[in-house]
């Protein structure tokens, strides 16, 4: 067992006393979070559950910057980002979303959008955009993902599938250096063939590149067949975080039931 | 014949001066996705700095490039307003436009008019006299051409390169640009300085050709550019071979040529606005059923 501070030396992603109310001073006031702390390791993958409301997307909102806590300290790797703004956080946080339009620019063409990722964390100056010599990487990147992209490099991105646009959209974000990726329901918006595909390369990507990662998800198989950690959230409290042995032996009715437990509670 | 000539040489001229408008415009409406009311004021402010550098003895083609980096430093002004004090585009635009009402009267020093007409233009100085030997009457439309085809040009380049990308990325998802740790507020700023510099070149241009600089030549502009980008990029832009660069330059000319014919049937001067708007409404209204009756086709095929 690692005493308190060994834990933190080893932890990624700390967030530390986190409290967010919104509509502050209005008759919907919710206080969502209030004294919230998670500590994630060093390379875990760490699923995330809950019902709608539940605070999974504020929790990754608050993480990458789109929304400001209330206080409370936000570290990445020792580091204090509090005053970070979201654009900044990006050069070391790598984000999927729900839709499969917010990861890829549409009007630019598959090439284009690899070779903007490609540039990420250099200066965007008056060099040339896109360089023939790594046309070749693009293409053997593309064909990893096996869904023909290879061969659409000059097609804009608008006329692909969605299940195609995520794969892509989870590329760009992993083709350069992360400290942390994060997942935002990435497959909620796929048919479920697509939405197996872009899973499975996603735990190889992870896997890989010994990505940190969040995973928010609505989907039970997903929680518990990926990641090595489990964290249900309600009302934006942590109520079951299980990992290791704890987690694969979890199974999907421990889950519903659990689900069904909270909404008696709040007498749905 | 020679009337009809005249015709053509007057709607081609114009329409190579004003596509240089179209395509600042072009950047930061279509490419950036931002109504810039801004160019109104811009375009005047080309002007009326080209007729104060001209009327002090500087060189023309100097006036441009200053007209150029005045019309930028206003973009920016607009940029900023939207950017950091979080003002909507439109307003932000509206802002910028009316405060520039004031800076071009300072340029003018209080005259709404500033005339230098037997002063040297681009149009009648140094390389344009070679060209008054040998197509006198042409002269002023291959110089308004080459002002229009190095805008046009330079655009062609800057849209490959790094920044040019990434121009086009925060106009089409800023989200994407966030995602690459750049902050897309900074490239519509870019956009704003490169479509407002276009605007006051395509003004001062335009002031050379007539002499004169007017500070309420700017009534109407972005309607105007708007329009021939719109009618540009509808009519020619399903042609994969022509640029869309290309394509808004041939815009403004149909514009352009649209108005001389409803001026040469007999529609007095008063109703030139009017008629500009109209336009831009017909223009607005074919671009919306355009793609929907293609997507019918599609659906159709299918």
């Amino acid at each position: 067992m690692l005493n308190d501070s060994e834990q933190k030396k080893d932890a990624l992603v700390e967030m530390r006393h986190i409290y967010k109310t919104f509509g502050r001073g209005t008759s919907s006031e919710v206080a969502l979070f209030s004294d919230f702390s998670l500590s994630v390791r060093h390379g875990s993958f760490v699923s995330i559950i809950g019902s709608n409301g539940s605070g999974k997307t504020t929790l990754l909102n608050i993480l990458c910057g789109s929304i400001a806590q209330d206080s409370g300290n936000v570290i990445i790797d020792g580091k204090n980002i509090n005053s970070l703004s979201e654009f900044r956080r990006s050069r070391y946080i790598g984000r999927v979303f729900q839709n499969p339009a917010a990861g890829t620019c549409p009007q630019l063409t598959v090439l284009e959008n690899l070779a903007l990722a490609d540039n990420k964390g250099k200066s965007f100056g008056l060099g040339k955009g896109i360089h023939k010599s790594r046309m070749d990487f693009y293409r053997s990147q593309l064909e990893l993902l096996k869904m023909g992209l290879e061969n659409k490099l000059n097609i804009p991105v608008s006329s692909l599938s969605g299940g195609q646009r995520q794969a892509l959209a989870l590329l760009i974000c992993t083709m350069t250096p992360l400290k942390l990726l994060i997942l935002d329901e990435h497959t909620a918006a796929l048919d479920p063939k697509s939405s197996e595909t872009v899973m499975e390369l996603t735990d190889r990507a992870v896997h890989e590149k010994g990505l940190t990662t969040l995973m928010v998800t609505h989907n039970l198989k997903y929680a518990l067949r990926f990641g090595d950690r489990l964290l249900m959230l309600h009302r934006g409290k942590i109520i079951l975080d299980a990992s290791g042995t704890e987690k694969s032996a979890m199974e999907i009715h421990d889950l519903t039931s659990r689900f069904d437990k909270i909404s008696l509670e709040d007498g749905a | 014949m020679d009337v009809f000539l005249g015709l053509l040489g007057n709607v081609l001229q114009e329409g190579f001066t004003y596509a240089i408008m179209a395509l600042g415009v072009y950047v930061t409406y279509s490419v950036l996705n931002f109504p810039d009311l801004s160019v109104d004021g811009t375009f005047p402010l080309g002007a009326c700095v080209t007729g104060a550098l001209i009327l002090a003895g500087v060189n023309p083609w100097i006036a441009c490039l200053v007209s150029f980096i005045c019309g930028a430093a206003a973009g920016c002004v607009t940029g900023l307003i939207h950017v950091k004090l979080h003002i909507t585009d439109l307003l932000s635009g509206i802002l910028v436009m009316t405060a520039l009402t004031s800076i071009n009267l300072a340029v003018t020093n209080g005259s709404s008019m500033l005339a230098y007409y037997s002063k040297p233009t681009i149009f009648t100085s140094g390389h344009a006299k070679l060209l008054q030997g040998a197509a006198k009457n042409w002269s002023a439309v291959v110089i308004a051409l080459i002002c229009c085809i190095i805008v046009k040009l330079l655009l062609d380049m800057y849209f490959k390169t790094k920044s040019g990308l990434l121009l086009r990325a925060a106009g089409s998802n800023p989200q994407y640009v966030v995602s690459l740790g750049k902050n897309p507020g900074a490239m519509k700023i870019i956009g704003l300085m490169i479509g407002n510099g276009c605007t006051a070149l395509s003004g001062s241009v335009l002031s050379q050709q007539s002499g004169s600089a007017n500070i309420w030549s700017g009534t109407g502009m972005m309607v105007m550019a708007l329009a021939s980008v719109i009618i540009g990029v509808s009519l020619f832009g399903r042609f994969k071979l022509i640029h869309a660069t290309f394509a808004v330059i041939l815009g403004t000319i149909i514009y352009k040529a649209c108005l001389v014919i409803a001026m040469q049937l007999g529609l007095p001067t008063n109703y030139l606005k009017m008629l500009m708007a109209v336009l831009f409404t017909i223009a607005l209204v074919v671009n919306n059923i355009a793609p929907s009756a293609e997507r019918r086709k599609k659906a159709d095929a299918k």
